[in-house]
């Protein structure tokens, strides 16, 4: 194990004010540490000192619970391919290094302090449709549908997604399409997902317009920077259902104003 | 006051039928009029919240963290046992509930135990209905795994991510019903307190953490949804911010805590690497299915690479030991094996804590694409913490802090001896006695919240008036003012050493005297030192910025101070429990091959601790347990 010297550039900013870079030395940081670990004993030294020390979001440190969101060097979770920065860690960094470290930025994730965000607006897009909605104990025997292993696989893709919110950091236009097509994409390509689909696709689509998230350029930055290598082809997927969804909308919209509405 | 489980009569199969049966319903209409306070968003919490909802309750949700969906039960890999016998390999309700039983080492309550393994197979029903992608056979019907403690293949596992895609599931269900407006969803909120009126549990005291506000909710009835306290270790497979504050104050308020020495510790967890380290990683049970554990035999091998130690130079422990279990032994008796060799200097690796988990037998028989298709997210982890590929070399792993079955106590409807609050989840001390086996948490979570509750909670709303408590109650104003004091201790305190330099010393004296081995001298010991570490803390911590605005080391600061309180019930029980069995392990009760010796005669009861307003003194209540189906023997997995 080796010790680091490192200088690094944190975001500091309090809710509903304008934020600054500070420069802090991180010294003597083994390189065995977790990117988290080193945030934590520069914050001892921190407070020890007498300053205020750097908050930041993360719970699990296992790259599960999609807590922790820092963009390192301009990249949202960091350097390492799949990695969220709970899991990356100080080998992949050397002596003498200067980090950048930032919030993950975007007009629908506003800063709450330093380099937590609020992410509030994905919960809001699943309230508009993620779900399937089955009341408790009213469903068939597990083995009732049998879904081909492709299928489930597939599905199991998309699920993966932590909700982290790299894609929206990641993206030039702060687009979510890589999230909600993720999460609309799971339930839309299962048999129990069917009778809901295109009333999920289009309030979910709609409750991200709302939240101020920007468009999909098709530039792909958002899968490139996904922890869970979430594939650009669920967008793809998608842009067919909304599209499919709206056509059948618009048709039973002029359905029932010709049979006299409801 | 006597402690009554309020378990239904009749034979054991048909208890919980009965029992729904007789129990009071509530009309739809008068549903409405009753607020249920659901504090966790973890499996628990939410599926009973989304439930209660259904039903026509109005329900408020709360979680520290920044959405519902990141709760603790987010982390689980390995996946959630279900009576099913899809595999026809036998499986029952009754063989389920039996090894439940016998793995919890006779110190569960049977009847609830066998509820459990009832509703276990509802829960899978209705997850995949949610659409949780469980993993398939080509068929496409349901694919199992194995998990230790059992010779059936009854876990269902969405890849390594079960707790994620169930939690999802039920966070799905929660979103459902906060679009409906039945429930209000509360998260970065933490509770601080529990409100009692006129001894039922009628409200809570939260603090909002984005904005420091203190806030009073009342209800007519409390749900402590909030998860175990392993981080009273510092170092476990915990997230961060698991804490044993909601159950800790309603313990101050008046909850019995039931057998906080049942700890449990995870045999496969990647080792300790350094004093920076601030949490351990799991590597799922699910890996023991196809990695063998060894060490070398003789100390001379110690520090060679794995490869050069001749096979017959290796000593597959857990196979020898327990031929018909093999390294699906259970968790407490695979951890307690693995810190037998490594206490004999046969341990692998820095600091000689840890033991070989080797998959090179597997690779061999079935492929690497096949070992990588089942456990790759695992092994791309190990490589990322470690820098190690599980591929070439097999992986280190050391027994770390995981999960803990002691909680508040509570009868067969959930609810505490503090009338109206409810605990589910891993906050009570129910189902698993003492050991938990693997794959059984996440269905105990989910058979709390979506089974359980909706029927147990009605017998106590019933006797309730609605709304009849309102948060401008004096209680309310009297807890609010003793958070925002302890708030204003916290910050006005002039000390010199941060939260978690605290944390870390009391982890490591609870770690050292109560971890895996514990005996009367070391307890003794620790409970001398934590009222002494307890009292620096609050004279020397030092807890920066204000109360007003996110402040994480307030936070944390809260937290701890409620672990340094209960850090000394935990090593009590301990010490008062003269026996060993499941995770506790008291080095003067052993057989002379070093297996756990139980004393039935003494200790076949449920220690649950009043709290007396002196630490030192706590006061000792016991349920009997009385076993009826299966009948009290030696655990043997040989
Ligand atoms: C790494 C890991 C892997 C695991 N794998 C498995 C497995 O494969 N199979 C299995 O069966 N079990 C597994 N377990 C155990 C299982 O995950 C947990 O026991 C279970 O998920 C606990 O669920 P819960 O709903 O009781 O609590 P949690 O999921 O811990 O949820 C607690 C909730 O309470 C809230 N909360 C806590 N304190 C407060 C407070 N003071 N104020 C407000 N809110 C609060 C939190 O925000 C959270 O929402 C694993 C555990 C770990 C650590
Ligand atoms: S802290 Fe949970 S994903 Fe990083």
């Amino acid at each position: 194990m080796s010790l680091l010297n490192l200088h690094l550039k944190v975001w500091r900013q309090h809710r509903g004010q304008p934020g600054h870079f500070q420069d802090i030395e991180a010294r003597e940081i083994p390189d065995h540490a977790s990117f988290l670990e080193m945030m934590d004993i520069v914050n001892e030294r921190l407070i020890t000192s007498g300053q205020d020390p750097v908050a930041f979001d993360h719970d699990c440190r296992e790259g599960i619970c999609g807590m922790c969101s820092m963009q390192i060097n301009g990249v949202p979770h960091g350097p390492e391919r799949a990695t969220t920065t709970c899991q990356l860690h100080m080998r992949h960094f050397r002596e003498g290094d200067t980090i950048w470290i930032e919030p993950f930025r975007a007009k629908a994730f506003p800063v709450v302090k330093d380099l937590m965000v609020d992410r509030g607006a994905f919960d809001r897009i699943q309230q508009a449709g993620g779900f399937i909605t089955v009341r408790t104990g009213s469903a068939p025997d597990a083995n009732a549908i049998p879904i081909g292993k492709e299928v489930a696989d597939a599905a199991m893709d998309a699920a993966a997604c932590i909700g982290c919110g790299a894609c929206v950091a990641a993206c030039k236009n702060a687009s979510a399409m890589l999230f909600v097509s993720a999460k609309a994409g799971q339930l839309n390509s299962l048999p129990q997902g069917q009778p809901e689909k295109d009333r999920r696709t289009l309030a979910m689509v709609r409750q991200m317009d709302k939240e101020g998230f920007g468009h999909c350029t098709n530039h792909y930055e958002c899968e490139a920077a996904c922890p869970k290598e979430i594939s650009v082809r669920w967008i793809t997927k998608l842009n067919r259902d909304y599209a499919a969804a709206g056509l059948r909308e618009a048709f039973v919209g002029r359905q029932e104003a010709a049979e006299g509405g409801d | 006051m006597a402690l009554d489980s309020k378990i239904p009569s009749g034979p054991m199969a048909t208890k919980w039928t009965r029992h729904k049966q007789d129990s009071k319903l509530i009309n739809p209409k008068n549903k409405r009029k009753y607020t249920v306070l659901v504090v966790g968003s973890g499996l628990a919490g939410s599926s009973a919240a989304a439930t209660l909802a259904e039903l026509g309750y109005q329900v408020k949700c709360f979680c520290f963290q920044d959405s519902a969906r990141r709760a603790h039960s987010i982390a689980a890999q390995g996946g959630i046992n279900a009576a099913k016998n899809y595999q026809n390999d036998g499986d029952s309700v009754h063989r389920l509930f039996y090894d439940t039983v016998k793995g919890g080492d006779f110190r569960a309550r049977e009847a609830n135990v066998h509820r459990l393994a009832e509703v276990s197979v509802n829960i899978i029903d209705q997850c995949v209905a949610q659409g949780v992608p469980f993993a398939r056979e080509y068929g496409g019907i349901l694919a199992n795994r194995s998990f230790g403690g059992a010779q059936v293949s009854r876990t269902f596992y969405a890849r390594g991510q079960t707790g994620q895609q169930l939690l999802l599931g039920a966070y799905s269900a929660l979103n459902k019903e906060i679009q409906r407006g039945s429930v209000q969803m509360h998260s970065r909120t933490e509770l601080l307190d529990v409100v009692v009126v006129d001894g039922h549990a009628k409200g809570i005291i939260t603090r909002n953490l984005v904005t420091g506000k203190i806030e009073a909710h009342a209800g007519d009835a409390v749900l402590l949804c909030t998860g175990g306290y392993g981080n009273v270790f510092y170092l476990s497979t915990n997230a961060m911010g698991c804490n044993v504050t909601a159950t800790w104050r309603a313990h101050r308020k008046g909850a019995h805590f039931a057998n906080p020495c049942y700890t449990q510790i995870h045999p496969t967890c990647i080792p300790v690497s350094g004093d920076y380290q601030s949490k351990l990683t799991l590597m799922s049970e699910s890996l023991r299915n196809d990695g063998r554990v060894w060490v070398p035999k003789r100390a001379e091998d110690i520090g060679k690479p794995a490869h050069q130690i001749r096979e017959e130079d290796r000593d597959y422990f857990l196979e020898r030991k327990y031929p018909s279990f093999g390294n699906l032994a259970p968790r407490d008796i695979s951890s307690r094996a693995a810190k037998e060799a490594c206490d004999e200097g046969r341990g692998v690796g820095p600091g000689g804590r840890g033991v070989y988990l080797d998959f090179a037998e597997a690779i061999t028989q079935f492929g690497r694409k096949t070992i990588a298709e089942r456990y790759g997210n695992l092994f791309d982890m190990y490589q990322r913490i470690t820098g190690e590929s599980a591929y070439e070399q097999p992986m280190r792993i050391y027994p770390a802090v995981h999960y803990t079955m002691g909680g508040l106590w509570v009868d067969y409807n959930l609810m505490s001896n503090l009338p109206g609050l409810h605990v589910l989840g891993e906050a009570n001390f129910s189902d698993h006695g003492a050991n938990r086996l693997g794959a059984s948490a996440l269905m105990q979570g989910l058979a709390d919240g979506y089974f359980v509750i909706p029927t147990t909670i009605a017998p106590y709303l019933v006797t309730q008036q609605p709304g009849a408590v309102t948060t401008s109650h004096p209680e309310f104003a009297k807890a609010i003012e003793d958070c925002n004091g302890r708030i204003r201790r916290f910050l006005g305190n002039k000390g010199k050493r941060t939260v978690d330099s605290f944390h870390r010393e009391l982890g490591l004296l609870v770690w050292d005297k109560c971890g895996m081995a514990r005996d009367a001298d070391g307890l003794q010991e620790a409970l001398r030192r934590i009222p002494e570490l307890r009292e620096e803390f609050h004279s020397q911590v030092l807890v920066p910025g204000s109360g007003e605005a996110a402040n994480q080391e307030l936070e944390k600061a809260g937290r701890v101070a409620d672990f340094m309180e209960f850090a000394e019930l935990l090593c009590r029980d301990a010490l008062a429990r003269e026996e060993s069995c499941g995770g506790h392990f008291r080095t003067e009760h052993q057989y002379p091959d070093g297996e756990a010796k139980r004393d039935d005669e003494n200790f076949c009861h449920v220690a649950a601790w009043e709290y007396t307003g002196d630490l030192a003194k706590p006061q000792l209540h016991r349920e009997a347990l009385h076993f009826e189906e299966v009948h009290l023997a030696v655990r043997s997995y040989k």
